[in-house]
């Protein structure tokens, strides 16, 4: 069990763009420096790149959501 | 007169309009989402509605929620401040259609110069010199050469249902050109399905410089000129009026010509003609026009002492233009500098956090736009700009002295800016002789990164 949290204050994206795939989906598996989504800090967009690896990713944070430095993002078993 | 207005915005130009419309005696009322609830521009409005979430487009640009906020608060008046819905044609209409007054150009203002094509059609035909180029789409390559004469080279050959960049080719010569036009022509064909093409000269070295004009649908007047060449990745970073490259002779003729076009679309409120200047060539071209209060609009203040964002208070309520053209003059030079949440020493990298100990700077022409205050948390989900110093001297040497001697005074604690980028361009020798055009910045940031840590 580990987590991904948000490295930056922002608003979370689940894809790289609106209408594109989400990088990753509940279930999928993540190696260490996978993408699993973007963090906008005024106006520029960061990737969120995972520091653990794990499978059965679970989102805790939604698409478009305002988060916090250090907000849970994700729970990987 | 305007009775009560609703500020339309956030940030230090949501403070502006609010002081500007205190100073008026009109009530204010601030908009705010659920992110800027201890905002400056809450605290200082005589009251605030919050219209949603923190991401803009649930909030500031939400033009059913702020209409609301206008009506359930008896507002008679909405000042759009600049970017989110300032330039946004259907929120003019739409405010104007709820019965209430729209502080800026009518909805078909806004859409005659924010379409790239008619406002360069507008302006050639106000007689404002467009770069050169197709004024349309170029029909085969013996129309193509013609276009040349007016060009020269370098030219632009561009595909005309391309965009983002792609689809363009630069010729330097005629051999270049010959080879480069049917390639375009067919390429565009492949990738677009349409092998339209345009041209236009391509300016190397130019200088940003645009008129600030004010108008009341039938009087338009000019207040003198900005240059804001000092650009990184497209976003103005100092400004200051008047320019230096200009001569009196060509001043006349810019400013005059930015008058023209806002007289020719019948303008009304404040608005600015931005042009490419080309020194080696002495001449301007048309870029556009934006049809709001901008950023900069300070040093424009400075040196003329009109109160711009008054003024427009002013003409939304009715009043006729007061200040006639004569009555313009320019006295010394103002330089403002963008304070941004950003760190120069780590590629700009945006920098929200927690204002500690704050020092601001004072005394004889210095002005500190901004909305900040001890212990505010700057939130990362607008822009990054904080500040806007603006120091007026009666020279431009006596400018940037004082500049170097108010970023002195400023402590900004808790946070990184970009303080340390003007101080290193205040000791820059070009900068100082004013030879720059809008390309240096970015060439200076790639030898001088080093200089830039706090």
């Amino acid at each position: 069990m580990a987590q991904i949290l948000s490295p930056l204050p922002g608003t979370f994206y689940r894809s790289p763009s609106p209408g594109q795939p989400a990088y990753k989906n509940d279930g999928d598996s993540v190696a260490v420096g996978d993408v699993i989504g973007l963090i906008e800090v005024m106006k520029s967009f960061h990737e969120v790149k995972s520091e653990v690896a794990g499978s059965n990713i679970r989102f805790s944070a939604d698409n478009e959501e305002p988060v916090m430095a250090g907000a849970p993002l994700a729970d990987l078993d | 007169m305007l009775k009560k207005l609703l500020v339309a915005n956030r940030g230090e130009i949501a403070v502006r309009v609010i002081r500007a419309a205190k100073d008026l005696g009109i009530k204010t009322v601030a908009v705010h989402s659920a992110a800027d609830a201890t905002s400056l521009h809450v605290l200082l409005a005589d009251e605030a509605v919050n219209i949603g979430p923190p991401a803009a487009k649930k909030s500031y640009l939400n033009i059913d929620a702020i209409i609301e906020a206008a009506k359930s608060t008896g507002c008679d008046s909405i000042h759009p401040g600049y970017g989110f819905l300032a330039e946004n044609a259907a929120f003019s209409d739409a405010v104007t259609a709820a019965g209430l007054v729209f502080v800026g150009p009518s909805g078909d203002a806004i859409r005659l110069m924010g379409d790239k094509v008619s406002a360069r059609s507008a302006a050639a035909a106000a007689g404002v010199p467009v770069v050169p180029g197709s004024a349309g789409r170029v029909e085969g390559i013996e129309a193509a050469r013609h276009i040349l004469i007016d060009t020269g080279f370098p030219v632009m050959i561009k595909a005309a249902a391309g965009g983002g960049g792609r689809g363009i080719r630069i010729a330097n010569n005629l051999a270049e050109f010959e080879q480069a036009f049917p390639q375009a022509e067919a390429e565009a064909l492949a990738a677009f399905g349409d092998g339209g093409l345009y041209m236009e000269k391509v300016i190397g070295k130019a200088r940003h410089i645009e008129v600030q004009v004010l108008a009341d649908g039938k009087h338009a007047i000019h207040c003198y000129e900005r240059e804001c060449s000092l650009q990184r990745r497209r976003q103005k970073v100092w400004e200051e009026a008047p320019s230096r490259a200009l001569s009196d002779e060509l001043r006349e003729e810019l400013c005059g010509s930015a008058v023209a076009l806002a007289k020719a679309v019948g303008y009304s409120g404040a608005g600015t003609v931005e042009y490419l200047y080309d020194d080696e060539a002495n001449r301007f071209y048309f870029i556009e026009m934006n049809t709001r209060i901008q950023v900069e609009h300070p040093v424009t203040e400075a040196i003329t002492g009109i109160d711009l964002v008054a003024e427009m208070l002013r003409i939304a309520g009715g009043e006729p233009l007061r200040i006639r053209q004569k009555d313009v003059s320019v006295r010394g030079h103002a330089i403002e500098v963008r304070i941004n949440a950003e760190d120069p020493s780590k590629d700009f990298a945006p920098f929200p956090g927690t204002v500690g100990d704050l020092r601001l700077p004072g005394g004889p022409g210095v002005r500190f736009d901004s909305m900040l205050y001890p212990g505010y948390q700057v939130p990362p989900f607008y822009d990054s700009l904080l500040a806007k110093l603006i120091v007026h001297g009666e020279t431009r040497e006596a400018a940037i002295t004082r500049l170097v001697r108010a970023l002195g005074e400023l402590k900004i604690d808790g946070m990184k800016t970009t303080k340390p980028l003007f101080l290193a361009l205040a000791a820059d020798p070009s900068v100082q002789a004013g030879d720059v055009h809008t390309r240096w910045l970015e060439g200076w940031l790639n030898d001088n990164a080093a200089k830039l840590a706090d």
